[in-house]
């Protein structure tokens, strides 16, 4: 077989000039899911017929001579948090397994309205809590690069399933890093827009202040088509911005000559020295193509970490209230409603969730709302200050993705603050609402693939896609 | 009880008050296991004692948007089987459910 386009930009092309039929692209991908799936676990649904039946109507839709979308035949893969009508939606955990949606999440419609092709529904750390997918109730993914470490989380699977080649694109959920940390440890582009530029109706709530869906990909180009196709104002989601989608691949290689990139000299430390080695090549090689390198100080983002695990599992233990036996998934057996509650909860959820929960609702309960949550909010102001006054003086920030390369299994399992710190550089971005993304920048300690993550301004994806092209263009180079 | 500062550490006793506020049964082994893995993450919380909070107000949320209105005009809605059949237990259309506060 002659070879086919593997982006989503290319793959898009050539279905839709009937170069190659969206039936091929899609039996190559099914090859590689046959071949390293069993290994890799990435999913924990695959759509194999669903997806023939799909391509095949698009390739008919083209010998018709009807017009498809931008995503044509392009094979993508849904983080399991967010609602496919009549087609499980787990979110990892037992207390949803089997369930399925009467409907369909926003972005599920668009994506299969421009033509892409799920292939698959994919493992998460259970109700997306997590950094590494081990807390998922059905087995973790392994990282495709090294399949003796984490893939990162909680989006480790769609992060998987894209490095593995088992789709082009695909979909992940980010509430603290869900979607940046799992592309820099398994070397690929994960983007987390601004809050509310993407709908999250449909999407399995965490903490819904914090939820953002977005998209992992092969190149920058990708992350910014499927961006543009997910992208845009929803009336189901009050929180959605009223506003179109953005025009992002035209920035992709537009270059950083004259902008301002923030080096932040108040960040906080505990990076593997590896990965702060690539930072400094990242600033040299946009100073080296035009940018103005500017220092930049957040004095407030060393207490984001703690602000935010209180703040996201303040709204967790409010937004899992909802699992209680009655209306979807999980029921326990009891005589009593009460008791059906509580064993149905304990049946159901896993051990990192009722930690949350536990946590969230004693931060919420009478008599220590002040102490906690309420000091929680406003720390999250004085982080969005601080960028506020940053973003006076540069466009844009970088910043390592994560302290680490992709670490063992079991590694940080016993102690939930050493997991928690997997997302100290990417939780500054979910509590200001900001967009934020990770590119892979080269390799840090066994070789493992280091992301760097660009940060921008509420509805900066402009300037943020314009410092990743740059640096996908610069990590060429790299050794 | 305890008094509302976040430099005070959660008793056992707070843990099995939670846990019924959250409606999460919970045995002994592990009211132990998450009074002590609690503790540790409200521990940090103390770093914020350093911060003068006093004239900071809170955030809510990341982006401002005014109230969503919307015309109270007819839409379609989820269909009703749909969604039953999804149900631990559904009867004449209806969630079905054990036993509300002994009566039967």
């Amino acid at each position: 077989m002659a070879s086919l386009p593997t982006t989503a930009a290319d793959i898009a092309a050539a279905v839709s000039s009937g170069t190659v039929t969206a039936s091929e692209v899609l039996e190559q991908h099914l090859a590689a899911i046959a071949a390293r799936e069993p290994d890799v676990h990435a999913f924990n649904l695959i759509t194999t017929d669903a997806a023939r039946q799909h391509a095949a109507r698009i390739d008919a839709d083209i010998a018709d001579g009807k017009p498809v979308g931008a995503l044509a035949g392009v094979p993508l893969a849904l983080k399991d948090n967010m609602c496919t009508r009549g087609i499980q939606t787990t979110c990892s955990s037992r207390i949803l397994e089997g369930w399925k949606p009467p409907y369909d999440a926003t972005v599920v419609q668009r994506l299969r309205d421009a033509g892409a092709i799920m292939v698959g529904k994919t493992n998460l750390d259970e109700f997306a809590m997590g950094s590494s997918t081990e807390n998922s109730a059905f087995g973790p993914t392994k990282n495709p690069l090294d399949l003796s470490r984490v893939p990162g989380g909680s989006s480790g699977g769609s992060a998987a399933a894209v490095a593995a080649g088992f789709s082009a694109v695909s979909l992940g959920s980010d509430t603290g890093g869900s979607i940046r940390q799992p592309a820099a440890l398994c070397g690929v582009v994960g983007v987390k827009p601004t809050y509310g530029l993407v709908s999250r109706y449909g999407l399995v709530a965490f903490a819904s202040s914090l939820d953002q869906i977005g998209p992992f990909a092969t190149t920058v180009h990708d992350a910014a088509l499927v961006t543009e196709v997910i992208a845009g104002h929803d009336p189901m989601d009050s929180t959605s911005i009223p506003q179109p989608a953005p025009k992002l691949r035209s920035a992709v290689g537009q270059g950083v000559a004259r902008m301002r990139i923030g080096r932040v000299t108040d960040l906080p430390g505990g990076a593997e020295p590896e990965v702060m080695k690539r930072l400094d090549a990242a600033f040299e090689a946009l100073a080296a193509a035009g940018a103005e390198i500017v220092d930049v100080t957040l004095p407030s983002i060393e207490y984001a970490l703690t602000a935010y695990y209180l703040i996201a599992p303040a709204e967790a233990s409010s937004n899992l209230a909802r699992y209680d036996g009655v209306r979807y998934g999980l029921r326990a057996p009891a005589s009593e409603v009460n008791a059906m509650y509580g064993a149905t909860r304990a049946a159901g959820f896993g051990d990192e969730v009722k930690r949350r929960i536990m946590l969230g609702t004693y931060a919420l309960s009478a008599g220590y709302f002040d102490a906690y949550y309420g000091k929680a909010l406003k720390v999250r102001r004085l982080i969005a200050d601080d960028f506020d006054r940053a973003y006076t003086q540069v466009d844009a920030i970088i910043t390592p993705t994560s302290p680490m390369v992709a670490f063992a299994f079991g590694d940080k399992v016993e102690d939930p603050m050493a997991m928690y710190l997997c997302d100290v550089y990417t939780i500054p971005s979910n509590l200001a609402g900001h967009p934020a993304m990770s590119v892979p920048f080269g390799t840090g300690a066994h070789k493992l693939p280091v992301g760097i993550q660009i940060m921008a301004p509420a509805l900066g994806e402009v300037p943020m896609f314009r410092v990743a092209g740059a640096l996908e263009s610069a990590a060429r180079g790299l050794k | 009880m305890t008094s509302p500062t976040s430099s005070s550490s959660i008793s056992a006793a707070d843990v099995i008050k939670v846990a019924r506020l959250a409606r999460l049964d919970i045995d002994d082994a592990q009211v132990e296991h998450f009074t002590q893995q609690l503790a540790k993450v409200l521990e940090h919380f103390t770093d914020v004692d350093a911060l003068d909070l006093s004239d900071v107000q809170p955030m809510t949320q990341a982006y401002p948007l005014a109230n969503v209105l919307r015309q109270d005009v007819e839409q379609p809605c989820l269909d009703r089987d749909e969604v039953l059949a999804a149900a631990p237990q559904a009867q004449d259309g209806r969630f079905r459910v054990p036993t509300i506060n002994g009566e039967a």
